[in-house]
């Protein structure tokens, strides 16, 4: 009975309902650093992501749930966040004379948006909206695989497929047709460590960057959950015997 | 019921139910911790100013941890009022100089220490007081060009929040 | 009247207790009540593992109640502000993300234990005479966990709360015509906006809090007829029982721990596994998501709703199906309880549970030909279970001889 209990959850544990909706495109899977039970951001490439997010991304993408004082978690030190901070500005009052004004941002300030509002950001952009990229990791179905393979997914054209005016082809997303133009290509930007800026690379860290964004407490999380898994591993045993001990002598 | 287990299983017994007690136990930390201020507050725990737009004898006021701070870039006269007193006559005695990092900036809390209310007197404008410093309309507390009460309901001089200079012209509060 | 009559005119105050205890017990007698209940209470010696659930259901409702207090110090129910504080939550308060990846996942664990122990009152026949109470008691606290959850899902307020609010919330306006003016009350607003979410969030905490009210009652009246057990035969002597305590109290922190251990490893290492990426996404009323899905636990259910073509057929359809359950009691005609002493019935109760599968498979599926066809014929087996097969199969089946418990305990290759 207990097997059965155990199968059902099994089922239900293995069941994706999320994906069962029916998309035909199968998305690779990468080796990701923080997946599997000890996995970690790696801290290198998430630092080269948050270059190529800058330079490249935040032109049209807000990321408005991150704050520049998160970035300490990627190892930057406060002088660094400082100066990153203050590479933005963004819109603070009312002063005393009832205006707005733009200041440079400092470490408590979440990153500053490339638009003043929603429709700024659609008019900007044809009529389409560029989402924030704070969750996007965790807001589409596979994940990290599908961020990276997305950013790769503008080469083969295939020479039969029509691509209207203001749309581009791109193998994995849905229906084939994004409205971003390929955002990244070999040498895009220069990496301060020197590691060559292929577009694999680029994507690669900037997903690496943009996975750390959507959870930042996955390595506490993990880390927490071994302890805890250990621990109650070893109540369990111990119950176990118990429990046997106590009913020992009852036949059952 | 045989008799030379019985220790075994009480140790058994006792051993489950320290670590389940410890398990129970060790639960409440992340939830009495969710009650702590968040990041985001913590963020906003110290603040740095720039002192280089006050104009000597003028007063900013900031926000620090929701409450006023008020940094008056002082006068000579004004230094010399506040040092040049007989200290017996202070209703808190303290010494300026334990109130100052340096002379000409005086950093205190703008909340008056009777009741609460924000004092009058960072506006040039301002009803100062009797004393050159601070007025608190609410009850009358009137405080000096060091903010130590000298007549009035308050009890204590305005709170000196803790600050360091990172630079001549820059602070850090908290 | 014996003086000692709580409902005579003379009362006199006594306890089995002394001291202290004695002092308070005579008082509130609560001490000899959780004695008597939860430590003396004999249950039958026969039980397995499928009676530890109701215990793990009550654990993840506590641990519910508990997340959910803690979450509400930081939660801000208006459209405006509910993401980003839950966003807040999951960044900036400390443990945050442990205490609502914890809420969000001991919701869906509750619903697997309560559906694998409505499974064990199916299949063992606990919802028959005298327990007809107690599976009602049970019955409506799964139409409460049901709104509860739904409520509950709204208020993150991402792309599936939203859309799915709508969705469920349009059914209202199947009903003739009152429909669109209660739809009008319930939401305070022409659409889900900013006063559902509000008061979904304080109807969320009454249902919340509803269910533990529910659960007093759902154990008064199981305390009142004791626990069945396997065979279905009610305990004949006092050796044919053991003390709730230790015995059940150990068993059952057994099943706990192990239950805890799941939760653990789906919590610390695929918190998100059960839920929609959709819901990542803040609601955004210009833009419908490809797929509208509710969360599992609610997909046969949906696919029942989507199997009748009529819309107002499709919600009578969904809530009858949780209707017969209520009078399931009535329905089944058999004398013998338990499955494993009624081979026929046994067999249409495990079609049954493999009938919830199928609907629950379907229900995420896009409402397409074959989906369709699957989801009517699973939601006719439904019924023919509860309306046609309970009656029948209990009228004409030849059920084996139940074992007492002591034969069965002793005997366990007699089962099939």
């Amino acid at each position: 009975m207990r097997i059965f209990s155990l199968f059902i959850l099994t089922i239900l544990l293995n069941l994706n309902f999320a994906g069962a909706a029916g998309s035909k495109i199968d998305i690779p899977k990468y080796d990701w650093s923080w997946k599997g039970f000890f996995g970690t951001y790696d801290r290198s490439a998430a630092q080269r992501g948050l270059k190529v997010y800058k330079e490249v991304c935040s032109g049209c993408h807000s990321m408005n749930l991150i704050a520049y004082r998160n970035l300490a978690d990627l190892g930057f030190s406060e002088q660094q966040i400082k100066a990153i901070a203050s590479d933005s500005l963004v819109e603070d009052g009312p002063n005393e004379d009832g205006d707005m004004f733009e200041r440079e941002a400092i470490p408590s300030d979440r990153f500053a948006n490339p638009y003043p509002n929603d429709n700024a950001a659609r008019a900007a952009n044809n009529g389409a909206y560029p989402p924030d990229l704070s969750l996007i990791v965790k807001a589409r179905p596979k994940g990290a695989d599908y961020i990276h393979s997305l950013l790769l997914g503008y080469k083969d054209t295939p020479t039969d497929f029509k691509v209207p005016e203001g749309m581009w082809y791109n193998k994995y997303m849905e229906g084939h047709l994004i409205a971003m133009p390929a955002p990244l290509m070999d040498g895009a930007i220069e990496y301060d460590d020197g590691t060559e800026p292929t577009l694999e690379q680029l994507s690669s860290d900037v997903t690496t960057f943009l996975a750390w964004a959507a959870e930042p407490s996955l390595e506490h999380r993990k880390r927490l959950g071994i302890k805890v898994l250990l621990f109650l591993i070893a109540l369990f045993i111990l119950t176990y015997i118990s429990k046997e001990k106590i009913w020992r002598d009852i036949k059952h | 019921m045989s008799e030379n287990n019985k220790p075994r299983r009480d140790f058994i017994k006792l051993a489950s139910m320290t670590l389940g007690g410890v398990g129970a136990a060790s639960l409440v930390v992340p939830f009495i911790s969710t009650m702590q201020p968040g990041k985001d507050a913590l963020a906003l725990a110290s603040t740095e100013i720039d002192l280089s737009p006050i104009p000597e004898g003028q007063s900013l006021t900031v926000i620090w941890r929701g409450k006023p701070v008020f940094i008056k870039h002082r006068m000579t006269d004004e230094i010399q009022s506040a040092k040049e007193i007989n200290l017996d006559d202070l209703i808190d005695i303290q010494d300026d100089s334990a109130r100052v990092l340096q002379d000409k900036w005086l950093v205190v809390l703008g909340v008056c220490t009777h009741l609460g209310c924000v004092p009058l007197g960072q506006k040039t404008t301002d009803n100062k007081g009797d004393f050159g410093g601070w007025f608190c309309p609410c009850h009358g507390s009137h405080y000096d060009t060091s903010g130590r009460i000298r007549k009035g309901p308050a009890p204590k001089n305005l709170e000196v929040p803790p600050y360091v200079f990172l630079t001549d012209n820059r602070i850090k509060i908290g | 009247m014996s003086s000692n009559d709580l409902h005579g005119y003379k009362k006199t105050l006594s306890s089995p207790y002394s001291g202290v205890k004695g002092w308070i017990d005579s008082r509130l007698p609560l001490i000899r009540m959780m004695e008597a209940e939860y430590l003396k209470f004999p249950v039958p010696k026969s039980l397995n593992y499928f009676w530890s659930f109701g215990g793990i259901a009550m654990f993840c409702l506590i641990g519910l109640i508990l997340s959910g207090i803690f979450l509400g110090m930081h939660y801000k129910p208006s459209a405006e502000d509910a993401f980003n504080s839950v966003e807040r939550i999951m960044r900036d308060v400390q443990f945050g993300w442990l205490v609502r990846y914890l809420h969000m996942n001991l919701a869906s664990f509750f619903f697997i234990a309560v559906y694998i122990h409505i499974f064990r009152a199916l299949y063992f026949g606990s919802y028959k005479a005298p327990r007809e109470l107690v599976f009602i008691f049970g019955m409506l606290m799964f139409l409460l966990m049901m709104g509860t959850a739904f409520l509950g899902y709204t208020l993150p307020w991402g792309q599936m709360s939203y859309w799915g609010a709508t969705v469920i919330t349009n059914l209202f306006s199947a009903i003739p015509v009152v429909g669109d003016a209660i739809l009008l009350t319930l939401l305070g607003d022409f659409t889900v906006s900013d006063a559902t979410v509000n008061r979904f969030y304080v109807l969320h905490w009454l249902l919340a809090f509803a269910i533990v009210g529910l659960v007093v009652f759902h154990v008064i009246t199981l305390h009142m007829t004791g626990s069945n057990n396997p065979s279905g035969m009610e305990p004949q002597n006092w050796d044919e029982t053991l003390s709730f305590h230790p015995y059940m109290t150990i068993k059952d922190t057994k099943a706990m721990v192990l239950f805890f251990i799941v939760v653990a490893f789906v919590l610390f290492f695929f918190p998100n596994i059960m839920g929609h990426s959709d819901n990542y996404i803040r609601a955004n009323s210009m833009v419908t998501p490809a797929h509208i899905v509710p969360e599992w636990y609610f997909l046969p259910f949906y696919a029942i709703l989507r199997a009748i073509p009529d819309k107002l057929g499709g919600v009578l359809a969904m809530f009858g199906s949780i209707a017969v359950l209520f009078i399931l009691p009535w329905l089944d005609t058999s004398k013998v309880r338990s499955c494993l002493y009624r081979p026929i019935w046994r067999i249409c109760v495990l079609l049954f549970a493999l009938d919830f599968f199928i609907l629950m498979y379907m229900g995420a599926k896009p409402a397409s030909d074959i989906y369709v066809l699957i989801s009517r014929i699973g939601t006719a087996y439904w019924f023919l279970f509860f309306l046609v097969l309970a009656p029948l199969v209990g009228y004409l089946e030849t059920p084996r001889q139940p074992l007492t418990i002591s034969n069965f305990l002793r005997d366990k290759k007699a089962l099939t």
